[in-house]
């Protein structure tokens, strides 16, 4: 078989879920081309050093590098595997109505949103997205100001770069990714006030101690989680459940946090709050999936997720998806999705002892997804915390105030109304950020829209046409074809 | 304290730095090789460096490209995001703020 006439799966996002994928899909016979804005293979768990630090102990910062370190060398070595850095998918193209196959997939490669960047085009046969996820943060008094920064942004810089955010640094929202981020903090040599869980322990315990054993097949993640807790006990740093920084104040820069004691939904107690003296603090509420692409690609959602069947094949023809999108669950829940999408994208076939395997691997892993969420919920008391001064939308400085005038207004209620009257949501990051938090404010205020009568449901706050920059200058160079 | 670059000397990983200068507004700044433009500012102590409509300042927030707080102009491009891009050595860095009206 020829390079041409071998099926070509195209896989987007080279973390843990993508990785996996390259490596089932060669497996099964295909030629792979692989596409990460990054560039190193990783995506955020596994995210290295960049390869001019010249690390000679790069593992001293990963869990699980060893079996991270072959599985890279092995894809991205390979004779059949295309890996492209730094590369941006900017658009999917979907092909007509009846046309069952893949997507046409526009890239961008070259230098982080560079002017010169060469334009490519792939025309895969599958195409596998695995594009991850990132933090969700929501709004409180001050996350504006510098010195606040998300928790990946904290362990990005950390693992990443090694640059660390402050000495005297908070770590605070909900889920056990805070763990990890307040580790990075700690072997960079910050000193980690305390870690803030904003649900209660009941909360927790009960999320986490329902059918314990399933948790028996996700060994690896609880030795990983207990490996935080020990760590963050040698350093004698608190873990508090049910409090939260619910303010950050100071002139210019964080100089200080309010924290509170929340109940169960978030609200918070009034008279427990404290005030700590702080250079920084790391703030995160969960995670937000990466749902552009997905979208573009016309793939069906279920619970915010993208929707996928037994083989992680989405609703859209020939556009299978991994990772964070389906549904919140760590690496290594990550890992088998990609085993099992890249698969079947490749054309391996579904009876194989492997696959089936990995399908049974795949379905344990959903269930600590379920866990997951159970243990870490958003509670539904949050916009207490908020003032009407407050900023919800980073970019355009839109106040929760008037979101809330907007809203109550009869005449500008609808989601879409609101949007375009308080430019919430409309500035650079389309809504990446406040998207998620602006949906649920609205939505507790505004009648749900009367579709009968002609009014517009509500835009998913990730519909995005354009997935990434691009500058005009380089929409205009023709691409490259048939890769 | 500031934000800073863990010394290399200093880090478990065991690092090889190679330095490179950008400017920044016109001042010299020293990095090295590998730092994002965002790692560069925050090293040199600097939170903020870009302003939003209001004029509040802004920096890293999300660190991952997502929140487009950190867009810088980097050897004439707008709109950067600072903490994606590599810093490369000689890079004219200038602070950007958003004009009204700007799309940006």
């Amino acid at each position: 078989m020829t390079a041409r006439t071998r099926r070509h799966v195209a896989v987007v996002g080279a973390g843990p879920a993508g990785l996996a994928a390259a490596a089932a899909a060669l497996r099964a016979g295909a030629r792979v081309t692989l596409v990460d804005a990054a560039e190193r293979p990783g995506g955020q768990y596994h995210r290295m050093l960049p390869e001019q630090y010249r690390a000679a102990r790069p593992e001293r910062l990963h869990h699980g590098w060893a079996a991270f370190d072959r599985l890279r060398r092995h894809v991205l070595g390979h004779p059949r595997c295309a890996w492209w850095a730094e590369s941006s998918v900017w658009s999917l193209e979907r092909p007509g109505p009846g046309d069952e196959t893949a997507p046409r997939v526009h890239v961008v490669r070259g230098p982080a949103d560079g002017a010169g960047r060469e334009r490519l085009v792939l025309d895969p046969d599958a195409l596998v997205l695995a594009p991850g996820a990132h933090d969700r943060v929501l709004p409180f008094p001050g996350w504006d100001l510098p010195g606040v920064f998300t928790a990946g942004a904290a362990q990005a810089l950390a693992k990443g770069e090694r640059v660390v955010i402050g000495d005297r640094v908070v770590v605070a929202g909900a889920g056990p990714f805070l763990l990890p981020v307040a580790a990075s903090l700690l072997e960079a040599g910050s000193t980690v006030l305390e870690v803030l869980e904003a649900n209660p322990a009941a909360t927790v315990l009960r999320g986490w101690g329902r059918r314990p054993w399933e948790l028996a097949s996700q060994a690896g993640k609880a030795g990983e989680l207990a490996e935080y807790t020990a760590l963050l006990a040698r350093h004698r740093v608190p873990y508090r459940t049910g409090r939260a920084v619910i303010e950050a104040r100071g002139d210019g820069r964080v100089e200080e946090v309010v924290t509170a004691r929340l109940r169960a939904d978030w609200s918070v107690v009034s008279g427990t709050e404290r005030i700590v003296a702080v250079d920084a603090v790391c703030v995160g509420h969960g995670f937000t999936p990466q749902l552009e692409l997905p979208l573009a690609a016309g793939c069906a959602l279920r619970e915010g997720f993208v929707q996928v069947d037994g083989d992680q094949r989405t609703t859209a023809p020939a556009v299978l998806a991994a990772g964070e999108i389906t549904g919140i669950a760590g690496a290594p829940a990550a890992r088998v999705e990609g085993l099992v999408a890249g698969w079947a994208a490749g054309g391996g076939d579904a009876a194989a002892p492997e696959a089936r395997a990995a399908r049974r691997r795949r379905d344990r892993a959903r269930a600590f997804a379920a866990r997951l969420a159970a243990a870490h919920p958003i509670g539904d008391g949050w916009p207490g915390w908020l003032r009407p001064e407050t900023v919800v939308c980073r970019c355009e400085e839109t106040t929760y105030g008037a979101l809330c005038r907007a809203a109550d207004a009869p005449a500008s209620a609808a989601a879409r109304a609101v949007k375009l009257g308080t430019r919430a949501g409309l500035g650079p990051c389309q809504a990446r950020i406040c998207g998620p938090s602006v949906a649920e404010l609205l939505a507790r205020r505004s009648p749900p829209p009367d579709l009968a009568a002609g009014g517009h449901r509500p835009a998913t706050p990730h519909h995005r046409p354009v997935a990434q920059p691009i500058r005009l200058g380089e929409l205009a160079r023709p691409p490259k074809e048939n890769l | 304290m500031s934000p800073r670059l863990l010394r290399a000397d200093a880090d478990p990983v065991g690092r090889h730095d190679t330095p490179l200068t950008v400017t920044v507004n016109g001042e010299p700044l020293a990095g090295v090789a590998g730092q994002t433009v965002a790692g560069v500012l925050l090293a040199s102590g600097r939170r903020s460096w870009r302003a939003g409509p209001s004029g509040a300042p802004r920096g890293v927030f999300c660190g991952i490209g997502v929140c487009f707080d950190c867009l810088v102009t980097v050897n004439g491009e707008r709109d950067v995001r600072a903490c994606r891009r590599r810093a490369a050595d000689g890079d004219v860095v200038t602070t950007q703020s958003r004009e009204p009206g700007d799309a940006r």
